[in-house]
């Protein structure tokens, strides 16, 4: 078990999450004093000993499913030699291989329905009745039935899961499920809450069913190819980690929920940072009234609570396809702690620049105005192809007034300028004007330069240049500017 | 390998008699005892209180405002028959408003009494010895929860509202249920208290706090749960009413909100809706009653639109 436990570990660990030496004991302890054939307590135990915030818990949840997935609570039992009711699962039929090997058990090779003695349309009435009547366990039986007939699971391929998932989803009508479902549900007429609660009903309903295939397709593939092996396949980065140029559709949602906590978290610690810096200049009355309690004589000082000015910041955001998902949390993170700037300014530019900082004051959620950029900012002058040089020349010439010694410059994007020309003169000019001048490169590091990345060239007139690939190094990087 | 008992093992670091009988047998006890207190609880959340019971150390609660945090504390109170002690964070709580304090006019006063004309350097030395005895000592909540003889149940509550530093100062009581007073000594528990920290996650804690904890996330409940909580908190109220608040409820979560609708929002929804006599929600009935749920006007307007098909002239 402690074996289990210590690779169960290092796979948290490598996925990101910060597991210390004590958690690690604590863990091994509660272990000793739980029930370890009852699951859920187990997963219960585990979470709590382990997982230290709330965000951590879906990769805690995933990895959990894999290491200790169903079929194999009996094999960790009897490597604890505690398990005298090895076989508590009825479809339990391996030989109890240690988790982490290969499973020497049944065969994998199920494809084509060959044992199955349900038609395609029995299984879907099943699924039907499953789904309609909220019963978990029929549910399940069905999802078994699906997987086994139409996931054709191989054994021995490395793959996550995903591919199988597809495939068999792709068998089932779920979207003629659902509207089965919705006019199951919706009794009255033409009450618009009753006919949206079904709605949503039956979107859990099928969201559970997708949850219960998946849970299947990965048992078998622990079966198959070991939890260790498994787990590198399907694990996920923490939405911080996640890179925010490459992420599909599921991770950009994921990132946009991780950013609200994180703004907020944000603005708080800067507001007290700002608080507790150093104290302000004797405040001369507020001593003199305290010194009467000490007959006059001014032992405590009073000093007048600090205020320190607030840096004005301008953003400058190339929003061009390859780099547009980067700028627009920028513009979101920044926006939503510009309570702690005195001024924010917002551009935005393919091959033609155009304020935006309008969008965001007439609302008092930045998202919204985000979304509007796409639509409303007049961004394109020729053919829709980034040109650094002319964006930033046509900055200079129109705002270059507004940058002084208070400002902030952060210009975000990846430099890659279609072989434009650079204009580099221009951010010398306003590194010169301004407090400072940031680049924010989304690009790793090792693909500066290459192509038509022209980096290198406004890189000297920057007072840092610095790659920011995930919400935390944004993070990082806002928290040290304000 | 031979299991240690945590209980037994702090007992003895404690220096107590014996070591004090664990107050749950199992998760279900749990379930059941909090049952009979109105506390609906899951298996996540007794599995927890039953762990921090059994390896004797603190939960760290975190989740949404209004999803039953500090209930589950007063909840664990009441079933175990203990005594609650709340420390209620806020910034610039320091340690003479959540540790002691020196009762300090009450030792001038001893000064000035005890002083006689002819007093040496005896005297003096008996004097300070006598000034910081207990007797002098006004005890806050901390302390007040270690020295209690009686059963008690700590509550922190929001911590995440005091300094970085501030946390620092609970880091003893937390692992090692002990108080060091400099004048004093080391002040040690007569009992294993139960402790509950809770937090709204609005910063981050630090390791060292995280690390002594054993950590509990109260989300908002599954659809079956909350109608459970409606249908013991709410006298009065029929199933499939509770069952539909439940899921009126639920899709305003998965609506992208300022602020989503907590538990506590949806208890007096559920008085509202009862005290309207009324059976099942219409579309007016909802739309006229969403301000009780939701408390931005944009959050309602939303609603209204996503919810009831309509625009504004509803909401």
């Amino acid at each position: 078990m402690l074996n289990v436990l210590g690779d169960f570990i290092a796979e948290l660990r490598a996925a990101g999450l910060p597991i210390s030496m004590s958690e690690h004991v604590d863990a091994g302890r509660a272990m000793t004093i739980i029930d370890m054939s009852d699951r859920a307590m187990m997963k219960a135990t585990l979470a709590a000993t382990l997982v230290k915030d709330g965000d951590h818990l879906p990769v805690f949840n995933t990895a959990f499913d894999v290491f200790f997935a169903t079929r194999h609570v009996g094999d960790v039992d009897e490597l604890f030699e505690q398990g005298e009711d090895g076989g508590n699962d009825a479809d339990r039929d391996g030989k109890g291989a240690p988790t982490g090997m290969k499973s020497s058990g049944r065969p994998m090779g199920m494809g084509g329905g060959a044992n199955s003695s349900l038609s395609a349309e029995e299984l879907a009435e099943m699924l039907f009745r499953a789904l309609r009547d909220n019963n978990d366990a029929a549910m399940r039986a069905a999802a078994q039935e699906a997987v086994t007939r139409y996931a054709g699971m191989e054994p021995g391929r490395p793959v996550g899961g995903t591919y199988y998932l597809y495939r068999t989803l792709r068998n089932l009508d779920l979207d003629g499920l659902y509207d089965k479902l919705v006019a199951e549900g919706a009794t009255t007429g033409d009450d618009q809450l009753a006919q949206r609660l079904a709605r949503d009903e039956a979107t859990a309903r099928i969201e559970a069913l997708k949850a219960a295939i998946e849970q299947e397709i990965r048992e078998r593939l622990v079966e198959d190819r070991g939890a260790e092996a498994l787990a590198k396949s399907v694990r996920k980065p923490l939405p911080e980690d996640l890179d925010v140029m490459h992420a599909n559709r599921d991770e950009m949602a994921q990132l946009e929920r991780a950013l609200r906590p994180l703004s907020r978290k944000l603005a708080v610690r800067l507001a007290r940072k700002r608080r507790h810096k150093r104290r302000g200049p004797v405040d001369l009355r507020h001593t003199v009234r305290k010194s009467l309690s000490t007959g006059g004589v001014p032992i405590d000082l009073r000093f007048k609570p600090p205020r320190p000015a607030k840096p004005e910041i301008i953003v400058i955001a190339d929003i061009s396809g390859s780099v547009a998902s980067f700028a627009r949390f920028t513009l979101l993170l920044v926006h939503a702690i510009s309570s702690q700037f005195s001024k924010v300014r917002s551009f935005v530019f393919v091959d033609g620049l155009d304020e935006v900082t309008r969008l965001f004051e007439h609302t008092d959620d930045p998202a919204e105005a985000v979304a509007r950029i796409n639509a409303e900012a007049d961004v394109i002058a020729f053919d829709g192809h980034s040109d650094y040089g002319r964006a930033l020349l046509d900055f200079h010439t129109r705002f270059a007034g507004e940058v002084n010694k208070r400002t902030a410059v952060l210009i975000l994007g990846d430099a890659r300028n279609n072989y434009h020309q650079a204009h580099a003169e221009v951010v010398a000019d306003l590194r010169y004007r301004a407090k400072a001048v940031y680049w924010l490169n989304p690009e790793p590091q090792s693909y500066w330069n290459s192509g038509d990345s022209i980096i290198q060239q406004y890189a000297p007139y920057c007072d840092r240049v610095i790659e920011c690939r995930t919400l935390r190094q944004l993070e990082a990087f806002v928290g040290d500017l304000a | 390998m031979s299991a240690i008992d945590p209980r037994k093992e702090l007992a003895d670091r404690l220096g107590l008699s014996e070591v004090p009988p664990a107050r749950f047998r199992s998760t279900s006890d749990v379930i059941d005892r909090l049952r009979e207190n109105d506390y609906l609880s899951d298996e996540a959340i007794a599995s927890v209180t039953f762990l921090a019971d059994r390896l004797a150390k603190p939960v760290l609660v975190e989740g949404p405002a209004g999803t039953g945090k500090t209930a589950l504390a007063k909840a664990v109170a009441d079933a175990t028959g203990a005594r609650l002690i709340r420390l209620q964070c806020y910034e610039g709580l320091d340690e003479s408003k959540a540790l002691y304090e020196w009762n300090y006019r009450k030792q001038l006063l001893r000064i000035q009494a005890g002083r006689p004309d002819d007093s040496t350097a005896e005297d003096w030395h008996a004097l300070e010895e006598d000034i910081f005895a207990e007797e002098f000592l006004l005890t806050r909540p901390l302390l007040e929860a270690i020295r209690a003889t009686d059963p008690v149940v700590l509550l922190i509550d929001e911590i995440d509202r005091v300094e970085l530093e501030t946390e620092a100062l609970l880091l003893e009581i937390l692992s090692e249920y002990q108080v060091s007073i400099p004048e004093l000594g080391t002040v040690r528990a007569t009992q294993i208290p139960m402790v509950f920290l809770t937090s709204n996650n609005t910063r981050e804690l630090s390791e060292a706090l995280k690390r002594r904890c054993l950590y509990l996330y109260v989300g908002y409940p599954d659809v079956e749960r909350e109608r459970d909580i409606i249908v013991s908190r709410v006298p009065g109220i029929s199933t499939t009413l509770a069952e539909q608040i439940a899921r009126v409820v639920r899709s305003l979560r998965a609506l992208d909100l300022k602020k989503a609708p907590s538990v506590s929002e949806t208890l007096d929804w559920a008085r509202t809706l009862v005290v309207l006599g009324r059976e099942e929600i219409g579309d007016e009935d909802a739309a006229a009653t969403l301000h009780i749920l939701l408390k931005y006007q944009a959050d309602i307007e939303k609603a209204t639109k996503e919810l009831l098909g309509k625009g504004k002239s509803l909401a």
